[in-house]
């Protein structure tokens, strides 16, 4: 059973992955940019879980926690930056 | 003198559990690393965390939290719902919630948890901080959304951090 | 019966993740478009995660808790970038659709800020 639904998993999480990209390339706003990046780095933790339990192990785990940190970071970065022009003041 | 040495009772389990949770082990050297380290970090970084978190009330917040988890799974099927129809039909809207809360936690927590339950996402924290706003996805009416918000949500919390 | 339960939560999770991104995609504006990502993905990597915390726990080698960490690391940070997202927004008087609060919402975008600027520091 769960061999039947993996693909079918991996098929909608690459659909995400595309209508995230269409979102980022099409705008209009910088948030809207920032927010489809955003949602990029979550989608790609979710690919990796899945990726996980298809290869059957738990290597793909430290990268997905290392997105989780990094992608937070990078989205509050940009956001300071709209909000104030500068990152670090 | 419990306070010098243990500035911060809370923060101590929760970090020997985040690096329980990291190692994904219960091995005793780990256990005991753990500790030391849940000790030593509030201690190095006492200067970060001024201000002490108090709970009043455990068992309420144990409730609360359930709730919030029950609000997170409806919130979802809700919002899931909302896009799947039409967009058109939405009718989104800005509410401002006067607030009750002080503390910077328990603020933080509201609009934390305002975020992730039905339809609505925090947007800005007044400069007195005594509103919030709020935008709500799907709302008839900005008085209900606020009502819930203040009854379900910030009463809770009110009485979990700062009784009076 | 475990393979059920885990098929369905992984199927579930890569629903409400596609959900979320169709959200950003097909929604009219952005105050709107944020709802998406921030409610449905969460739900969505998270059901993902609890499904790999089941699976590798029945792997053998013990429990396997470590995923609760990235759950509990996403419920923390997705409000918190939502909200700077909105207050950005807001800060740019990005066009709005619906009605509005009381007041004119991007009057006071530059007045005292109370998440970065902390009056008592």
């Amino acid at each position: 059973m769960l061999n039947l639904v993996l693909p079918i998993a991996f098929a909608l999480v690459a659909a995400a992955f595309a209508l995230s990209f269409w979102r980022l390339l099409r705008g209009p706003s910088a948030p809207d940019r920032i927010l489809a990046l955003d949602t990029l780095y979550i989608n790609t933790i979710a690919l990796l879980v899945l990726l996980g339990i298809q290869l059957g192990t738990a290597l793909y785990f430290e990268a997905a926690l290392l997105i989780a940190l990094m992608g937070f970071v990078g989205t509050v970065a940009l956001c300071k930056y709209l909000l104030r022009g500068d990152i670090i003041e | 003198m419990s306070s010098r040495l243990l500035p911060h009772p809370l923060l101590t389990p929760a970090l020997a559990g985040v690096w329980l949770l990291l190692n994904n082990s219960l091995h005793p050297g780990h256990i005991i690393l753990g500790i030391l380290l849940g000790w030593l970090i509030p201690l190095f970084t006492l200067r970060f965390w001024p201000e002490t978190v108090t709970i009043h009330r455990p068992l309420l917040l144990l409730r609360f939290t359930l709730v919030v988890l029950h609000d997170i799974v409806l919130a979802n099927l809700v919002v899931a719902r909302r896009i799947l129809g039409r967009p058109e039909k939405l009718r989104p809207t800005l509410v401002e919630v006067p607030l009750d809360l002080r503390g910077d936690l328990a603020i933080s927590l509201l609009a934390n948890t305002i975020c992730l339950t039905p339809g609505t996402v925090s947007a800005r924290l007044s400069g007195d901080r005594r509103t919030l706003l709020v935008h709500a996805l799907d709302a008839a009416d900005a008085a209900v959304v606020r009502a819930q918000i203040k009854a379900r949500y910030e009463a809770p919390l009110k009485e979990v951090f700062e009784p009076c | 019966m475990l393979d059920t339960l885990l098929a369905f939560l992984v199927l579930a999770g890569a629903i409400f993740t596609f959900i979320g991104s169709l959200g950003l995609a097909r929604l009219r504006d952005f105050y709107t478009r944020l709802h998406g990502p921030t409610k449905a993905t969460t739900l969505g990597v998270g059901s993902l995660l609890i499904a790999s915390s089941v699976y590798f726990s029945h792997q053998g080698d013990g429990l396997s808790l470590h995923e609760i960490l990235v759950t509990l690391f996403l419920f923390i940070t997705a409000p918190v970038s939502a909200h700077l997202l909105a207050k950005a927004a807001l800060h740019l008087n990005l066009p709005r659709l619906g009605k509005g609060a009381d007041q004119e919402a991007g009057t006071s975008a530059t007045g005292p800020d109370i998440a970065t600027e902390r009056p008592d520091r």
